[in-house]
């Protein structure tokens, strides 16, 4: 039986005529610049560096980090179990698998984790970014000339500030890791004890408060993150499921900014010291 | 009812453009958007000057020719609504109107308002079709389609293909459009067999035209004349993956 391919839809041949039209409005275009289209070999290969496939590995390297995120939370609220609980559970992530894995192999194996999942973020946000910013002649949404409407018809302020919201989160990271993870920036005084830490860090104003503006962008970035990541591995299946998953994505953000709040400010506020 | 019209006029592709008013009086609150425009180039031919290229075919929002950024929003503020069915009546005496065509590389402004936009057919070349046995038609009741996918399909091939999706899109994707011309044809059961290779190529030719990639803002959905739901670059993202995970392409 012979197949033949049939064009599925009449707009190929419509345009076909109009671009046409536009060759007698323009003569200087010709047939000839007319980029070529490629089916069949290589596009396995072509795929894995499209831009969906980036947008997929953003998303499951974010979505690593979320959950991090979630036991990260956890862990920082049994400071309200007292110095030796917190000071415990410290210990305990570096002694859990022994005698299985060395002393801190689960952590080493969580830290390696979590910096491939930064740098495959990180590596595909910049190339995304180059290649939308190339996309829109380097201006993004302000191409226009007109000044009316340059905030667009019904994007959220999360969703525009995912990039700079994210370096800023990225900036956060490494400060904070030389602060509580490494004990080398200690404003309040350095200590072994991680628990004695958070306390003199967080008797500080402006450290409490830059924790504090760093979690509201970590909050915005979750809140278009995570609904964006389940849309780019192909969960969006509704106009239903975009509404829940907005709105779970609203509730992970909720829960890690406020979970995370909490230790420096009760420690701010003196009520664990 | 009297309107200034701030509109960009460009010689051709590789001259400089910009932004220029011009008064129009007489408008009608019942004149269509490009009517007005009509008038406009009246006005224009009758003083001896060039008229504003600008593209239209069906005037009924169903061509998908019409490409107007009118005050910063595809399509102008009303949702849903092709630049050719809106009317003046949205408008007041005395407004300012800036008219801008679609802002993409990918899409080259060959004069004034007026875009090449064929970037969307190779597109559409790339995996727009399935492979179908010619000869006698086929019984009408051979393939069942369930009434979700008929649906789905239609819902996806409504996409008129004007590119609104692109123009308001900050990363410059036409994530829109692929979807819904790949959701078109991969919801139904037809086009099944190469649902796969299809995703591939559509996405890939979307990238080697240029277009950005999807960050799921939803300005897309937004302006759409038709209401392409998001959804439909989900489910391609969904299919490239499902063909990069099975190895038959
Ligand atoms: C108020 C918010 C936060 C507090 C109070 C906090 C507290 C801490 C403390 C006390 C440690 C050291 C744990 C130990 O040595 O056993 C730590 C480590 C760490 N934190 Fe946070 N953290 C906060 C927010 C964050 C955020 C938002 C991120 C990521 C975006 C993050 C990522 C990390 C990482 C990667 C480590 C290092 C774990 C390791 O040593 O391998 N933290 N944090
Ligand atoms: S998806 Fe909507 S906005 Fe994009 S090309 Fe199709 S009809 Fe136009
Ligand atoms: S002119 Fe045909 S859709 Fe507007």
């Amino acid at each position: 039986m012979s197949m033949a391919v049939s064009a599925a839809w009449g707009m190929a041949k419509d345009r076909a005529c109009a671009l046409s039209l536009r060759l007698v409005r323009s003569p200087d275009r010709s047939y000839g610049e007319v980029m070529v289209v490629s089916n069949g070999t290589g596009q396995r290969s072509r795929a894995l560096r499209s831009s969906v496939l980036l947008h997929a590995v953003m998303a499951v390297s974010g979505l690593i980090m979320v959950l991090f995120l979630l036991a990260h939370m956890y862990g920082n609220l049994k400071i309200f179990e007292g110095r030796q609980a917190f000071d415990g559970y410290s210990e305990y992530l570096r002694e859990v698998g022994e005698p299985l894995l060395p002393r801190t192999g689960v952590l080493w194996i969580i830290r390696v984790v979590l910096l491939i999942s930064v740098l495959v973020h990180i590596y595909a946000a910049f190339t995304l970014w180059h290649r939308s910013r190339a996309a829109t002649a380097g201006a993004g949404g302000w191409r226009y000339e007109t000044t009316k409407n340059r905030r667009g018809v019904q994007r959220s302020y999360a969703s525009f500030t995912m990039r700079w919201g994210g370096v800023v989160v990225g900036l956060f990271v490494i400060y904070h890791l030389l602060h509580l993870s490494a004990d080398y920036v200690a404003p309040g005084g350095a200590s072994s004890s991680p628990y004695q830490r958070m306390v003199n860090g967080f008797s500080i104003w402006w450290v409490v408060l830059s924790y504090v503006i760093a979690l509201i962008a970590l909050g915005f970035h979750l809140r278009h993150g995570v609904w964006s990541a389940f849309a780019s591995l192909g969960g969006n299946s509704s106009v239903a499921r975009r509404r829940g998953l907005n709105q779970l994505a609203t509730v992970v953000a909720l829960l890690i900014l406020v979970g995370f709040l909490i230790p420096p400010l009760v420690i701010f506020a003196g009520w664990v010291r | 009812m009297n309107v200034t019209l701030r509109l960009w006029r460009q010689h051709d592709q590789d001259a400089a453009g910009r932004m220029v008013s011009y008064g129009v009086d007489g408008i009608s609150a019942d004149m269509s958007f490009l009517e007005m425009l009509d008038v406009l180039n009246e006005q224009l031919t009758a003083a001896g000057d060039d008229p504003v290229a600008f593209d239209n075919d069906c005037r009924e929002g169903i061509c998908g020719m019409c490409s107007l950024v009118i005050n910063g929003i595809a399509h102008g503020p009303e949702g849903r609504t092709a630049s050719c069915q809106l009317y003046m009546r949205h408008f007041h005496d005395g407004d300012t109107i800036d008219i801008e065509p679609w802002r993409s590389p990918s899409f080259p402004i060959l004069r004034d308002l007026i875009v090449d936009r064929s970037a969307f057919d190779r597109i559409i070349q790339a995996g727009g079709y399935i492979s179908a046995p010619t000869g006698a038609a086929p019984d009408a009741a051979a393939m069942l389609v369930p009434k979700k996918d008929a649906d789905r399909a239609f819902d996806a091939a409504i996409c008129i293909g004007c590119g609104a999706c692109v123009a308001a899109c900050p990363n410059g994707s036409a994530m829109l459009f692929t979807g819904a011309k790949a959701t078109h044809l991969g919801a139904l059961p037809q086009g099944q067999i190469e649902r796969n290779s299809r995703a591939l190529a559509m996405g890939n030719q979307h990238d080697a035209e240029g277009f950005g990639g999807c960050t799921e803002i939803g300005e897309c959905t937004a302006v759409c004349p038709v209401g392409i739901p998001l959804d439909m670059i989900s489910r391609l993202n969904g299919d490239v993956l499902s063909a990069l995970r099975h190895n038959s392409t």
